[in-house]
C-alpha cells in the first residue's frame, strides 16, 4: 500500500486547456490504441482481467469478467454503454474528469469496444450538466476528425460509431437497465432480470455497461501494462481511483489515490478538517452506503475492508460532517432526496420512501416517541431486499445506520422538543468559532 | 464429445421437481414459482401478476423465501415468486412456513396501504377486491402508518381515461396490469405510467385518447378498484349480483362471458374463462353492449294492424291472425337476421319448408350472392377442424375480406398474439392497411373491392408462404366480388391450406348449419339432393318437401316488390343491413302480408300485420356455432315465461296454420325439444354439392361523364351505430372517430398537395343512393378507391350512399 496520490486519470487536468485534442495528444493521448489494436481482442480483455480492475460505479464487479460475459457467437451487435449519469449524492467523480478530460473517456471507450467487439458506443451523461455534455460532444468530433473514431481507426480496419447521449433527469437511470430503458426512449425504469445485459441489454442486444472512471482506466492499463495497475492498490482491491472529498474539509476536492488509502490519509492531504471542528461522521460512498464515523478513520478505503466495516465503498464519495451537523437532519435530506427520484415501479421503495421521509420529519421536529426508531428501522427492514432495484436499499442505509451510529441523537430531539442544533453553524457561512 | 452423447432423452414435457412448504411437487420447465404454489395449494398474494402478462414484479406483494435455489445455495434475500421460474430441487417457503416471507408480504401490504384511500364502503370493488381480500388474508390489522400520523397522497377524484373508463388514481396500485395490457394484448399502447414515485399514475396523452376495443378488459384485471366503467361505476355491488356463465353474441367468436344481473336486470357484463376461445378478454362491444334489451322501444306483447294502426293483441290471437294473414297472402317467403341461435335458425328452417312449404329462407340480411349461397352450402355447411390454437400455430394466416379487431375481434387478439411471437405471418387481401393489420404486424395484399381474384391468385406464389400449414379466413364481405370466393377455395385446393368461414354475426354460422338458406336444408343437406328431402320429410314426418331451390333474400325482396310473393315472415332484420334497404322496404309495403318478430320496434315493426316480441338472449337457452364449428351452448339467464323464444311463437304460427289446413306443426315448443330434434336428425352424410361461382354479374354503369369515378371500399367498425349497441351512450363514445380513406394519390387529386393541408380537409362522397361527408385521412389504399365506415354516420353506407364496390365520386367538402 503507498500512502501517497497516484495521478494518472487527474494527471492532466492542471494542463493548458486540458479538455482539447492537441493537449491530449500532447500528453501521449490516443497512443494506447495502436497499442491495442496490435493485439487480439481477447487479449485485450486479458490484460485489463490481469490489471484487477473493478468496476468503479460502486459495485466494484471485475470488470474483465464482465467483457468476458458477452457471448460472442450471439449474431447481434454488441454495444458498449457508458454510465456517466452521475447522480449519487456526494458523488462527483466522473463529471470532473468528463470537464477536464473528456478525450481519457473516449480513448478508454475504443478501447473497451474494440475489446468487446462493439462497433457501436454510447455514453449516456448525465442530462443536468450541460457543459460537460458539451465537452465530450466536442471531444467526440475532435476524435472523428483525427480519426480516433469512425471508420478504419488508425487504420486497423476497425470501425466504431460513438453517440453521446443526455439523459433527462432521472437519479434512476444511473441503474443500468433504467440507462438502457432511458437510451432507448423510454421511461427510465429498472427492468426485470435475467435477461442479464450482457445477454440481452440494448436492444435486446448483447451490452457492456461500464462507469465513466472504469473504462477511463483502460487506456492506461494498456499503456502501461496490466501489472502496473496490479501493483497499486490492495490484494483484492487493485489500481487507483478518485476519491471525491466534500463537506466540512479544508480543501474539498478530487484525490486520486490507490485503494486502500484511509480517510485519515485523504484529510491530511485536504487540509484537514473545517478549521476547528472535528468529524462526525462520513459516507465512503456517497448517500447509499452506511454512515461511519470517526472511529472509522484508519479502515482502508478498499472494497472489502469497508464491507467488512459495515458499510460499501461504492463510488469513494467521501461527504464528511462535522460536529455542528445534526445527523437526523442530514439523514432526512437524503431520505427526501430517494423519496423524489423514486421511480415508482415497485412497492417497497415507491411508499417506503414516501412513509420514511413523513416519520424522519416528525422526529426532526422533536414529535413522535422512541418507539418511532424501532417503526422506522422495521420499515427499513420492510424495504431492504424486498424492492426491485438497489434504490430502494439505498435508501434505507442513512437511517439505520444513522440510528445504529447515533441513537441518542434521535432520542435528544424528543427530550430537547426538536433539533438541538443550530442549522446556521454546519453551512459554509457560518462564522468561525460557531458550534452547534 | 460424440453426437450421440449430446442427444437429449425424449419427454413429453420437461418436469422440473421442487418442494414447496415442504410438498414435493413436479411442474413444466419455466413454471413461475407462483404458480407452482397454487398446484400445492398454496395462495401466494400478488397484484402485478397476471398468468396471460409478461412478468415484471413491481408489486412485490409475491415475496417467498428460498433457502435453495436447486444450486445448493439460497438467496438471501426473498424473491419475487411471480417471476422466478422454478429449478429442480429448489426449495420454496411461502408465507405459511416461512417468517421471513410472511413478513416480506406484510410489510408490502402495508406500504400498498398507506397511500391506499381504504374507502371500501364506497368503492365498486368491494366485495370482490384483491386487495380488499389479500389485506385480510396477508396484512396486518392496525395501520401504523395511520398511528404515526403519516399523511395520504390524495389525487382529485376520477378522471376520464377514455369516455368508458375512469381512473380513480389514488386507489391504484401501480401493478401496470392495465397498461401492460394495453399494451401487449391490445396493442393500444396509449395508457401508460407517468410521473415517479408516490405520484406515479396511469396517464393518457392527450392528443393520442386510450383508443381500444378492449379497454374493459384493463378494468376487469385491475386488482383495486382504480379503474371503473362509466357504464357500471355505482350500480351495484359485487354480493348483490348473481352470474351467469353465457356467451358473447354481438359476433361469430363465441366468446365466454359472464353476465352479472340483479333482480331481473342485467347490470355488467365481464369476460369468461375459457382458454380454448377468448382466454380472458372479451371485446368491449361483448361487454358493454347488452342495454339494446332494456330500451325503452322493446316490444313486450304481440300486436295486430287493425284499420292501419296497430293494436294490442293476444298471443293466440295474434298466432291465429298471423295463420291467416300469411294463408291469404299466398306464397311466403322468411327473412332472418344473422343474430338468431341455432335453435331459432332451425325453427325458422322448418318452419319454411313445413308450414309455408318453400325454400325461401335466407338469413343473410346483408349484400349476399348465389355464388356465397353455393360456397356455404359446398365449403361451409358441415365444415370444421380450425380453430384457435390453430391460428396460433399456422406459419401463415391469409385473411381475405376480414378484417378481425372489427368483425372478429377474439380472433384478432390470438392472431396478434401469434403474430407478436414472431411464428405467424398474416397476410390481408384488403383494400389498406387497417389499425388492426398494423398491429398484427400483418402484410397487406392490396385489393380495391373487385380486384380480389387477382389479389388471391398471386397468393399462391410461393413467395407468399401459403403451403398446406396455412390457414385461410374467408369474411362473409368476400361474397361481394364475383369469383372471390371461388378464387379463396382454389387457393386453399392448390396450396393444401385449411379454409375457414368467418361471418360477422354471431347468428350466421348456425343458421347455415340449421338449414335457413334457399339451396340447405337442416344438417347441411342439399335442397338439390332427392334423398336428402326424403331423409329429412321422415324425420319430420311430412310427405313431401319442396323440390326447388328457393329465392335468396335478393330475389325474395324483388319478388315481393313484384307481387310473385305475397307475405313475408321477418325475423330479426334490419332493413339497413340489407343489400338494398329502399328496395327492402318498398318490398315490404309492397307485400300482402308482413309478420314480424322482433326485440324492439323496426322499420320491420313500423309496417308489419303482425307483431310477435320474441325473447332476447338473456331470457332464452340457446347455441351460437362460432366460425370454428364450436356449438356454444347457453341457457337462460332470467326465468321469464312472457318471453318467448323466435321457435316458440314460430310453432304457435304453424300449429294455427295446420289447423287452416296449410302444412303441419313444427312439433317442439321449446329449446330443449329443437335441441333433441335436432340432435336425432344429425348431419347428412351424402356428398357436398359442388362450388357454381354462377354467372358474373352485369358490369356497373358507367359513371357520369366529367366525373373520375372511385370504387367504394366498406366495412363495419366494431362499435358503431348498430342497434344491438343502442342504449350505450359510454360505449358509443369510445367509437373510433369516422373518416374517408384515400390514397394520397386520389387525395392530391381532390384537395391539392397533402403537405399543405390543415388537417380539417372533410370529404364528401357520393354514391347512387346519397352522400356522405366526413373527414378525410390518407392510407395505403390503392389509386380510385375510397373507404368508409359502413354504420358509423346516420343510417349506414348502404342506405344512404351506394353498395359496396360500386363507382361513386368524392369532392372536397367544406367544412
Amino acid at each position: 500500500m503507498t500512502d501517497t496520490l497516484t495521478p494518472v486519470l487527474t494527471d492532466n487536468w492542471d494542463a493548458e486547456r486540458a479538455w482539447t485534442l492537441a493537449a491530449y495528444e500532447e500528453r501521449g493521448g490516443y497512443a494506447a490504441l495502436d497499442k491495442a489494436f496490435a493485439m487480439t481482442p481477447d487479449d485485450v480483455i486479458d490484460a485489463v482481467k490481469e490489471s484487477g480492475l473493478r468496476g468503479r460505479g460502486g459495485a466494484g464487479f471485475p470488470t474483465g469478467m464482465k467483457w468476458g460475459f458477452i457471448p460472442q457467437d450471439n449474431p447481434k451487435p454488441k454495444y458498449l454503454v457508458v454510465n456517466a449519469d452521475e447522480s449519487e449524492p456526494g458523488t462527483c467523480k466522473d463529471i470532473p474528469l468528463m470537464m477536464a478530460s473528456p478525450h481519457t473517456l473516449v480513448e478508454g471507450v475504443i478501447l473497451s469496444s474494440y475489446a468487446i467487439r462493439a462497433h457501436t458506443a454510447f455514453i449516456y451523461v448525465r442530462g443536468e450538466v450541460l457543459h460537460v455534455i458539451r465537452r465530450l460532444q466536442r471531444a467526440v468530433q475532435e476524435a472523428y476528425l483525427a480519426g480516433h473514431l469512425g471508420t478504419n481507426i488508425h487504420g486497423s480496419g476497425y470501425d466504431l460509431d460513438l453517440i453521446v447521449h443526455a439523459g433527462a433527469g432521472a437519479y434512476i437511470c444511473g441503474e443500468e437497465t433504467a440507462l438502457l430503458e432511458g437510451l432507448e426512449g423510454r421511461r427510465g425504469q429498472p427492468r426485470l432480470r435475467p435477461p442479464f445485459p450482457a445477454v440481452a441489454g440494448l436492444y435486446a442486444s448483447p451490452t457492456v455497461i461500464n462507469n465513466v472512471e472504469s473504462i477511463a482506466s483502460v487506456p492506461s492499463i494498456i499503456a502501461n501494462g496490466p501489472s502496473w495497475f496490479a501493483q497499486m492498490g490492495t490484494e483484492k482491491s487493485q489500481g487507483f481511483g478518485i476519491f471525491s472529498l466534500s463537506g466540512h474539509v479544508a480543501n474539498p476536492g478530487q484525490y486520486e489515490a490507490p485503494l486502500g488509502i484511509t480517510l485519515r490519509q485523504l484529510i491530511d492531504l485536504a487540509g484537514g478538517m473545517r478549521e476547528g471542528h472535528e468529524l462526525k461522521f462520513w459516507t465512503p460512498g456517497g448517500s447509499s452506503t452506511p454512515l461511519l464515523t470517526p472511529e472509522h478513520l484508519d479502515v482502508p478505503l478498499d472494497f472489502e475492508s469497508v464491507g467488512a466495516a459495515g458499510s460499501m465503498l461504492g463510488t469513494r464519495a467521501l461527504q464528511l460532517f462535522d460536529e455542528t451537523t445534526c445527523v437526523v437532519r442530514a439523514v432526512l435530506r437524503w431520505t427526501e432526496f430517494y423519496k423524489h427520484e423514486s421511480c415508482g415501479k415497485c412497492t417497497p421503495c415507491r411508499e417506503g420512501t414516501w412513509w420514511l421521509t413523513q416519520t424522519l420529519a416528525r422526529l426532526e421536529k422533536g414529535q413522535g416517541s422512541e418507539s418511532d426508531l424501532d417503526l422506522l428501522l422495521d420499515q427499513c427492514d420492510n424495504i431492504l431486499g424486498r424492492s426491485f432495484c438497489a434504490l430502494g436499499d439505498g435508501a434505507t442505509s442513512p437511517i439505520s445506520s444513522s440510528i445504529q451510529h447515533f441513537r441518542d441523537e434521535y432520542l435528544a430531539h424528543l427530550t430537547h422538543g426538536g433539533c438541538p442544533f443550530d442549522p446556521v453553524a454546519s453551512t459554509a457561512f457560518a462564522p468561525a468559532g460557531a458550534t452547534a | 464429445m460424440t453426437a450421440t452423447d449430446k442427444a437429449p432423452e425424449k419427454v413429453d414435457v420437461d418436469l422440473v421437481t421442487l418442494t414447496i412448504d415442504g410438498v414435493q411437487v413436479s411442474v413444466p420447465k419455466d413454471t413461475l414459482v407462483i404458480r407452482a404454489a397454487e398446484q400445492v395449494g398454496v395462495q401466494i398474494p400478488r397484484f402485478c401478476d397476471h398468468p396471460l402478462l409478461d412478468p415484471v414484479g413491481a408489486c412485490r406483494q409475491c415475496l417467498v423465501d428460498i433457502p435453495d435455489a436447486g444450486n445448493g445455495r439460497g438467496f438471501p434475500k426473498p424473491q419475487a415468486s411471480c417471476t422466478l421460474p422454478v429449478a429442480e430441487g429448489m426449495v420454496v417457503n411461502t408465507q405459511a412456513t416461512s417468517e421471513v416471507a410472511d413478513k416480506a408480504q406484510q410489510g408490502v401490504m402495508e406500504f400498498l396501504l398507506i397511500n391506499h384511500p381504504l374507502d371500501c364502503p364506497v368503492c365498486d370493488k368491494g366485495g370482490e377486491c384483491p386487495l380488499q381480500n389479500q389485506a385480510m388474508s396477508n396484512g396486518r390489522g392496525e395501520s401504523r402508518f395511520a398511528e404515526s400520523g403519516g399523511v395520504k397522497r390524495t389525487f382529485p377524484k376520477p378522471i376520464n381515461i377514455s369516455a368508458q373508463v375512469l381512473l380513480d388514481r389514488e386507489r391504484c396500485v401501480l401493478c401496470a396490469r392495465c397498461t401492460r395490457f394495453s399494451e401487449q394484448i391490445a396493442g393500444d399502447p396509449f395508457i401508460a405510467l407517468a410521473e415517479r414515485g408516490a405520484l406515479q399514475q396511469v396517464a393518457i396523452y392527450e392528443r393520442e385518447p386510450y383508443e381500444s376495443y378492449f379497454s374493459g378488459n384493463a378494468i376487469q384485471i385491475c386488482p383495486v378498484g382504480a379503474l371503473t366503467s362509466a357504464d357500471y361505476r355505482f350500480r351495484s355491488r359485487p354480493f348483490d349480483l348473481v352470474s351467469t356463465p353465457s356467451v358473447a353474441e354481438h359476433d361469430a367468436c363465441g366468446a365466454a362471458i359472464r353476465v352479472d344481473h340483479r333482480r331481473g336486470k342485467v347490470m355488467r357484463r365481464l369476460a369468461g374463462n375459457d382458454a380454448a376461445v377468448n382466454e380472458e378478454w372479451i371485446s368491449d362491444k361483448d361487454r358493454f353492449a347488452f342495454r339494446y334489451a332494456q330500451v325503452e322501444d322493446r316490444i313486450t306483447y304481440p300486436q295486430v294492424r287493425e284499420d292501419g294502426e296497430l293494436r294490442p293483441a293476444s298471443w293466440p290471437e295474434a298466432f291465429a291472425v298471423a295463420a291467416r294473414g300469411l294463408r291469404e297472402a299466398g306464397a311466403s317467403a322468411v327473412l332472418t337476421g344473422g343474430r338468431l341461435t341455432a335453435e331459432d335458425a332451425y325453427a325458422y328452417a322448418k318452419f319454411a319448408r313445413v308450414a309455408l312449404q318453400t325454400n325461401d329462407v335466407d338469413f343473410r340480411a346483408r349484400p349476399h350472392t348465389g355464388e356465397e349461397a353455393s360456397f356455404l352450402a359446398a365449403q361451409v355447411a358441415l365444415s370444421g377442424g380450425v380453430t384457435y390454437s390453430d391460428l396460433e400455430a399456422a406459419p401463415v394466416v391469409v385473411l381475405l375480406g376480414l378484417e378481425p379487431e372489427d368483425e372478429a375481434a377474439t380472433i384478432f387478439l390470438r392472431l396478434r398474439k401469434a403474430a407478436k411471437r414472431g411464428r405467424t405471418q398474416v397476410v390481408s387481401v384488403a383494400p389498406f392497411t387497417s389499425r388492426g393489420l398494423a398491429k398484427m404486424k400483418g402484410r397487406l395484399v392490396p385489393a380495391a373491392p373487385g380486384a380480389e381474384v387477382q389479389a388471391i391468385e398471386s397468393l399462391k406464389d410461393a413467395a407468399h408462404g401459403v403451403t398446406k400449414d396455412a390457414i385461410v379466413l374467408v369474411g362473409e364481405r368476400l361474397a361481394q366480388t364475383h369469383g372471390a370466393l371461388s378464387a379463396a377455395v382454389a387457393l386453399a385446393a392448390s396450396t393444401g391450406a385449411r379454409l375457414a368461414w368467418v361471418p360477422r354475426r354471431a347468428g350466421d354460422r348456425g343458421a347455415v348449419e340449421a338449414g335457413a338458406l334457399p339451396n340447405l336444408l337442416p344438417g347441411g343437406r342439399p335442397v338439390t339432393e332427392a334423398a336428402a328431402r326424403v331423409d329429412l320429410a321422415a324425420a319430420w314426418g311430412v310427405a313431401t318437401l319442396p323440390t326447388k331451390v328457393g329465392r335468396d333474400g335478393n330475389a325474395i325482396v324483388a319478388a315481393l316488390a313484384k307481387g310473385d310473393l305475397g307475405g313475408v315472415v321477418v325475423g330479426g332484420v334490419d332493413p339497413d343491413d340489407t343489400s338494398d334497404p329502399a328496395a327492402f322496404r318498398a318490398a315490404l309495403d309492397a307485400a300482402g302480408f308482413v309478420v314480424s318478430l322482433e326485440l324492439r320496434e323496426t322499420d320491420v315493426t313500423r309496417v308489419a300485420d303482425v307483431v310477435l316480441p320474441v325473447a332476447p338472449v338473456t331470457d332464452k337457452a340457446g347455441t351460437f356455432v362460432t366460425w370454428d364449428a364450436r356449438a356454444r351452448e347457453f341457457d337462460a339467464v332470467f326465468s321469464n315465461p312472457s318471453s318467448l323464444p323466435d321457435l316458440r311463437v314460430l310453432a304457435g304460427i304453424a300449429d294455427e296454420l295446420a289447423g287452416l289446413g296449410q302444412g303441419s306443426p313444427l312439433g317442439f315448443r321449446t329449446v330443449s325439444d329443437v335441441r333433441a330434434e335436432m340432435q336425432s336428425l344429425g348431419p347428412w352424410d351424402g356428398a357436398r354439392p359442388a362450388l357454381d361461382a354462377g354467372k358474373a354479374p352485369k358490369p356497373a354503369k358507367a359513371p357520369r361523364k366529367g366525373e373520375t369515378p372511385f370504387v367504394l371500399a366498406t366495412w363495419k367498425q366494431l362499435v358503431d351505430l348498430g342497434s344491438m349497441q343502442d342504449g350505450e351512450a359510454h360505449l358509443r363514445a369510445t367509437a373510433r372517430t369516422p373518416v374517408v380513406r384515400l390514397s394520397r394519390a386520389s387525395y392530391e387529386s381532390v384537395f391539392g398537395m397533402l403537405d399543405a393541408a390543415t388537417g380539417d380537409e372533410r370529404a364528401t362522397v357520393t354514391g347512387d343512393r346519397g352522400s356522405i361527408t366526413l373527414p378525410v385521412v390518407v392510407a395505403d389504399l390503392p389509386d380510385g378507391v375510397v373507404w368508409v365506415p359502413a354504420r358509423s354516420t346516420g343510417r349506414g353506407v348502404l342506405a344512404e350512399l351506394a353498395s359496396p364496390g360500386s363507382a361513386v365520386t368524392v369532392k372536397g367538402a367544406t367544412s
